[in-house]
Parts: C-alpha cells; structure tokens; sequence
C-alpha cells in the first residue's frame, strides 16, 4: 500500500481547487444564512477575475439588502438612491466608456421604485450589465409584497396572501425588458443548487462579454430565497422556490445576442 | 476505490449553518457540529474522509468559507 495521505498533505496550495474569490473584501457577509446574495456576489466577483478586470470595473449598490454590497465587493462601487441604479450607471458608462460597468439591485429596487429607470435604460441600449436578484419579496424592511411576490403568497403586507384582484399580478420585468431592442442578453437563472450555480456564472461571463463587445444591455436575473422573508429554513425555501417561483419565473436564456 | 481523494476546510467561524451544503454532498462528508461557533451557530464540519473534491458544497456556500482541494491518487502513488 502505497503511503498514507493524510489531512495535511492533501491540503496543499498547489491541490486548491476551489476557494473563495480573493475580490470578495474578508468582512463577513451582512446577509442571513442560505440567502442566495453571497452566492449572487461571489460569482460576479469571480468572473470579473478570471477576466481580469478588477481595475476597471465599476458597479452600482442598490438600496435594499444589498446596500452594502461596496462593502464585500473589492472594486470601485458607487451608491445609487433607490431604484436609481441603472440611471447612475449610465452615467457612469457614458463618462468612462472604457470601464465595465454594471447595477447589483434586488426585485424591490428594480422592478418596484426603480421601474422606470430600468426599463429605460434598456430601452436605450445603454451599454451596461444589470444583475438582478429576484426573491419575490422585499427582504431588508421585514417581508413586505414586493412587485414580483407571487398570488396568494403571504407577506407582511398581504397576510392573506396577494389577491391578485386588488394588488395585481407578479411583474415579469425580465421578459418585458427582452421585448425592448436595445437588449442584447437577457436571462433568467438560479443559485439554489450546484448545477445552477455553475449555469448562472456562463451567464454572467456572457453578460459581461457582451459588454466588452460593446453589444448593448444584458440583464441577468437571479431567482434567489428569502428564507428569512418567507419564514422558512434554507433548505425549505430553497424547495418551496423550485416548486412556487420557477413556473411563475421559469429559468433559461429569453433573449439571446446574435452571434 | 476512488481514484481521486478531496478534502475541504471550513472557516467554521464564519459559517452560518445554513445546511445547504449537507444535502449536496453525495459523500454524506459534510454534518452540522454540535458545538457552536462565536456568533451561536451550528458550524458545518467534515465527518469523514470520503471527500471527493467534487466542489459542491464551496459552490452552493453564500458565504464562501468552504475551501477544497483534490489530489489524484496515481500522483500521489508515484511521489
């Protein structure tokens, strides 16, 4: 038998095969445990290192859980007022045509207060990426109906669950903004299991490829749990996500960049 | 016999045991010790060593505190 490997010899530098992104900053992540932002973070992070633009790369926090994204995120970010993000952005992108630009917003900043911006912003073309994450739910408040909360799902604001009569339908912002040509990619994925995880990362290197391609607005959601918002462990909610949100929010490419 | 061993390293003081991590593990590596980390939470901890380096568990961790690394075994024979 051949000698022993032990614990230690295999925990070598040279066998790391996978850790976390050194362009996450060591602070300790502000979100509630399972919530899928940290993953959401690491993986924008990771691609923006494997394509090595970390010096010039700028984003734009969003108001929401996510609000101290410039504080995990080891870049350059900007703080845009609520729902605003898309329009700072453009700003910045018009200035600094040579930067990566990109928004980091959650469902309530996007597609609620933000809506406008959004679809604007896409409707121009504007040279950007947006990622969105979307929980149906607006997480950092408490668990209020957010624009995206499913019928019948219970809130802190719709106890009975949302009546679609009085309080409408679950807003479809991703497949609205792929109807608008200024839009090159637009995508819907997930970060509740592995195989997800590694889908969502093509996604975001697509988006930022089209970028530096200079094709136009891509726009990456991400389905994501609010486990705390929705009153249920990581693992439920991850279930209750795959059986609820993905045939309201199903997952795959909407709109694809001519090649 | 596996042809290639893994092993992870959990920061257990920044896990926030949120358990994603045990059901993706196929070699059932992964548990949620009894004791508790400096912030009160049940830190996910390796149980046994049929660790395989497959990554899902430091994929699917929000928090990003699993690292793992993955020998093969030939190389490992041969050194």
């Amino acid at each position: 038998m051949e000698e022993e490997l032990t614990r230690e010899s295999i925990c070598q530098h040279e066998n790391l095969v996978y850790s976390r992104t050194s362009l996450m900053t060591p602070k300790a992540l502000s979100y509630c445990p399972g919530c899928g932002h940290g993953t959401a973070h690491r993986l924008i992070m990771e691609v923006i290192e494997e394509m090595n633009l970390q010096s010039q790369t700028i984003g734009v926090a969003p108001v929401g859980c996510s609000v101290l994204a410039y504080d995990f995120l080891d870049i350059d970010m900007q703080q845009a007022a609520h729902g605003r993000a898309p329009a700072v952005a453009t700003g910045i992108k018009r200035l600094l045509p040579d930067k990566f630009v990109f928004t980091y917003q959650g469902d309530g900043d996007l597609a609620a207060i933000g809506t406008g911006e959004t679809i604007h912003a896409c409707n121009r073309g504007e040279n950007i990426c947006i990622f969105f994450v979307n929980n149906g739910i607006y997480g950092m408040t408490g668990g209020q109906m957010a624009p995206t909360t499913l019928p019948n799902m219970k809130t802190a604001t719709s106890p009975y669950g949302r009546d679609v009569v009085t309080m409408g339908y679950p807003l479809k912002i991703t497949e609205m903004v792929a109807m608008l040509p200024g839009t090159c990619f637009v995508t819907r994925q997930s970060v509740h299991t592995p195989a997800n995880v590694r889908k969502t990362k093509k996604a975001i290197q697509k988006a930022v490829q089209c970028q530096l391609d200079k094709k136009g607005l891509s726009f990456v959601e991400i389905v994501s749990n609010c486990n705390s918002g929705w009153k249920m462990t990581p693992l439920e909610s991850n279930k209750w996500m795959e059986e609820n949100m993905f045939p309201v929010f199903p997952l795959g490419d909407i709109k694809v960049p001519k090649s | 016999m596996a042809k290639v061993k893994g092993e992870i390293v959990i920061n257990s003081e920044r896990c926030k045991g949120c358990e994603l991590c045990v059901p993706v593990c196929q070699q059932k590596t992964i548990a949620m010790s009894d004791k508790l980390n400096s912030k009160g939470y049940h830190y996910a901890m390796s149980i046994n060593d049929e660790c395989n380096g497959c990554i899902n568990c430091a994929l699917i961790c929000p928090d990003g505190v699993i690292s793992v690394y993955r020998v093969k075994l030939n190389d490992a024979a041969i050194a």
